[in-house]
């Protein structure tokens, strides 16, 4: 038993992590008829705090408060993993990563991201502001634009079998990889 | 006076027994329901740091195809998803209220192709989709807060221009 619990704070496997969010898909339907999504909580909160006479937020969004009650509980979840369950070693990460992200002068390998490019303080580097908030900008605008987001059409359409989250998911994955092999490298030049 | 009559027992009781909750108001009975959503979230942001998805070395690792890792969780969780999603259908499953399951299929509009594209150049630069930005919060990570304040002025945004872009 022991042991077990011991493994458990090592990374967990892909299968286990695979099997667990597949099934939160089977779980949300059950109980209470709800389709998996997250991005649209980013709408919710608009329409909630800042409809601004906007007709896109102009919808009774108290009836999608589940799904804010389903982002408290990720960050609540995070937060356990993070305090109780904590990995005692530090990420294994590509060698190949490593090597290239030391070029950039990106040294942090220890914790789940990078302190140089994603903290408070980097905010006020050039690379750090556009990774955090163009990058935080375009999550926010793209999943909009294409009505939802890796659990919307990845794996919530993609579950339903229904084509347009099949186009929707390659596109995510083209963009992922024009950024990371093409736009990243220049971006991250600016210190 | 049928209020007072009320009051005068609930001083008889000790503590523990008025905080077990026994007779709410109708009011605070509608929050019991969504709890429930609350600990399926709760299991979901323990996966997401443990299995290190909300990592932004494994979002760079996927992208530049040196692991295997997202490719297995996403590949997994959809293989379980269409099982799950056949078997419902299958043998029509109803909800534990009863009601027949509904999955309303997204229609598909070219706004699908522009907007995922921005999306993913989100996801590789932040190393976030809008679950693990609650995640990467929930770690108590405070530029959490920035990709979370970005990504509501992108949708704020995008609800902004919503006509006159091209779907």
């Amino acid at each position: 038993m022991f042991e077990i619990i011991e493994n458990w704070k090592g990374p967990w496997p892909w299968y286990i992590a695979g099997i667990i969010i597949g099934l939160i898909v089977p779980t949300l339907l059950i109980i209470g008829n709800k389709t998996f999504g997250l991005s649209s909580n980013l709408r919710h909160i608009c329409a909630a705090c800042f409809p601004s006479n906007i007709k896109f937020f102009k919808y009774n969004w108290k009836n999608e408060i589940w799904n804010l009650f389903f982002i408290l509980g990720i960050m609540i979840g995070a937060f356990i993993a993070t305090h109780y369950l904590a990995n005692p070693n530090t990420i294994v990460i590509n060698e190949k990563l490593k090597l290239t992200l030391t070029n950039f002068g990106v040294t942090d390998f220890k914790h789940l991201m990078p302190t140089e490019l994603f903290s408070v303080n980097s905010l006020s580097s050039i690379r750090g502001f556009i990774l955090m908030v163009v990058g935080g900008f375009l999550v926010g605008f793209g999943t909009r634009y294409a009505n939802g987001c890796t659990s919307g059409h990845a794996i919530m359409g993609l579950s339903n079998l229904q084509w347009p989250s099949l186009v929707a998911t390659i596109c995510f994955m083209l963009g992922g990889f024009i950024m990371t092999n093409f736009i990243l490298p220049f971006i991250l030049q600016f210190n | 006076m049928p209020m007072y009559n009320n009051i005068q027992p609930l001083n008889n009781i000790n503590l523990d027994e008025t905080s077990a909750c026994i007779n709410h108001s109708e009011k605070k009975e509608n929050i019991f329901p969504l709890l429930k959503y609350t600990l399926i979230g709760m299991l979901f942001g323990i996966v997401f740091v443990k299995a290190e998805i909300i990592s932004w070395f494994r979002i760079q690792e996927m992208f530049l195809l040196q692991s295997f890792h997202m490719y297995g969780v996403i590949g997994t969780a959809v293989i379980v998803g269409i099982i799950s999603v056949a078997i419902i259908k299958k043998y029509n499953i109803k909800t534990i209220q009863g009601e027949k399951i509904i999955i309303v299929p997204k229609p598909f509009s070219k706004g699908q192709i522009y907007g995922s594209l921005l999306f993913g150049l989100g996801w590789a630069m932040t190393g976030a989709c809008p679950g693990p930005i609650f995640a990467q919060i929930g770690t108590g990570l405070m530029s959490g807060f920035v990709i979370l304040a970005s990504a509501l002025l992108g949708t704020w945004t995008y609800g902004f221009f919503q006509e006159k872009l091209p779907h």
